[in-house]
């Protein structure tokens, strides 16, 4: 189980540097990096504490800690993505409202250039 | 009398737009008719330009459903009572609108189809035939009546739908979710005949490897729509 938490602690690591790189260089929005920076920070906290995860594993009635590990790590990615999709499908609505205003208001516009000329 | 507009939502429509347009005129002296070009890269709006439309030009491509909405929301604002959608591709004989008014203006629906399948059988294809056969099967319950053309986009509708639909209206593939949609609202809608001409120029938006995407965005919208609360009274 020790590569395993290594290899997780490794990939936790990882994963807070490229998203506060990221950040630094204005790639990704400060409100927008909280999530990964959530979830990477978990999966860190889990990696170091063996013990941790196997209060999970037991928890949740599942054999073999290194699993529940993997499944932690899946769940809470998973919720990454779908507060992810909600917020794409905000920006999605909001960028076709804006869309046909900006129609609807050049629409008008050519409407009282042709009448000026 | 009432203000009428014919709204025809157009992409990459060049061969036929002009056609469309010039027969809207024909049908409907005097009746305003707007394009709303959906980003075409093509010459579609100096087309319909030159045919004696006014355009209404989305700033980038948002599929049928956001261009519809577009010209509904115009209409709307613009306090027009009836508005008649006719494709732009030149599907939709523009001798049917004053069948589809007539019908709008009467009947007190919310909504009247230009259905292809009143006056017998009309000729479409196979998968399309298939689709529309099991979209009537699944819209049947839900509707509590019979849609014989429930993919028909030669539709016209009223104020209060207008109203309806340019708050709420699908993005995509929006024929089959907009009867539910007005179903929540306790809106009736009215079939007339019409008849549906065989496309001369350009190529669906419905290809046959987009059919099952089709089919289950649409049913996804049908069932999201149907778990909505219904509005208080």
């Amino acid at each position: 189980m020790d590569g395993l938490l290594n290899f997780a602690t490794v990939l936790s690591l990882l994963l807070i540097a490229l998203v506060l790189a990221s950040v630094r260089r204005a790639h990704i929005r400060v409100e927008y990096s909280v999530s990964w920076l959530a979830g990477a920070v978990v999966l860190l906290v889990l990696s170091r504490s063996p013990r941790l995860v196997e209060f999970v594993a037991e928890t949740v009635g599942i054999v073999d800690p290194p699993v529940a590990l993997m499944l932690a790590a899946g769940c809470l990615f998973l919720l990454v993505f779908f507060r992810f999709s909600v917020i794409i499908s905000k920006l999605r609505d909001d960028n076709v409202a804006l869309a046909q205003r900006v129609a609807i208001l050049e629409y008008y516009l050519r409407g009282k250039r042709d009448i000026a000329s | 009398m009432s203000a009428v507009l014919i709204l025809v939502p157009a992409f990459n429509e060049e061969g036929a737009v002009g056609r469309v347009v010039e027969e809207i005129h024909a049908a409907m002296p005097g009746t305003p008719v707007v394009v709303i070009d959906d980003c075409s890269r093509d010459g579609t709006v100096a087309t319909a330009l030159r045919a004696g439309a006014e355009i209404l030009p989305l700033p980038h491509h948002l599929g049928l459903g956001g261009c519809v909405q577009a010209g509904y929301k115009l209409a709307y604002e613009r306090g027009f009572d009836y508005v008649i959608r006719v494709d732009g591709d030149g599907q939709h004989d523009p001798n049917d609108i004053p069948r589809l008014l007539d019908a709008l203006r009467t009947s007190g629906c919310e909504m009247v189809i230009g259905s292809r399948f009143i006056e017998g059988k009309e000729y479409t294809s196979f998968s399309r035939s298939l689709g529309i056969q099991f979209f009537r099967l699944v819209l049947r319950p839900i509707l509590g009546r019979e849609v014989r053309d429930p993919t028909s986009g030669f539709v016209g509708v009223n104020r209060r739908a207008l109203e309806v639909f340019s708050k709420s209206f699908p993005l995509e593939y929006p024929e089959i979710e907009a009867l539910v949609v007005l179903q929540r609202k306790r809106f009736r809608f009215l079939e007339v005949p019409c008849r549906i001409r065989p496309r001369t120029t350009g190529r669906s938006s419905i290809t046959p490897v987009k059919s099952f995407y089709y089919i289950v965005h649409v049913l996804l919208g049908v069932l999201v729509n149907v778990l909505r609360l219904r509005p208080k009274p």
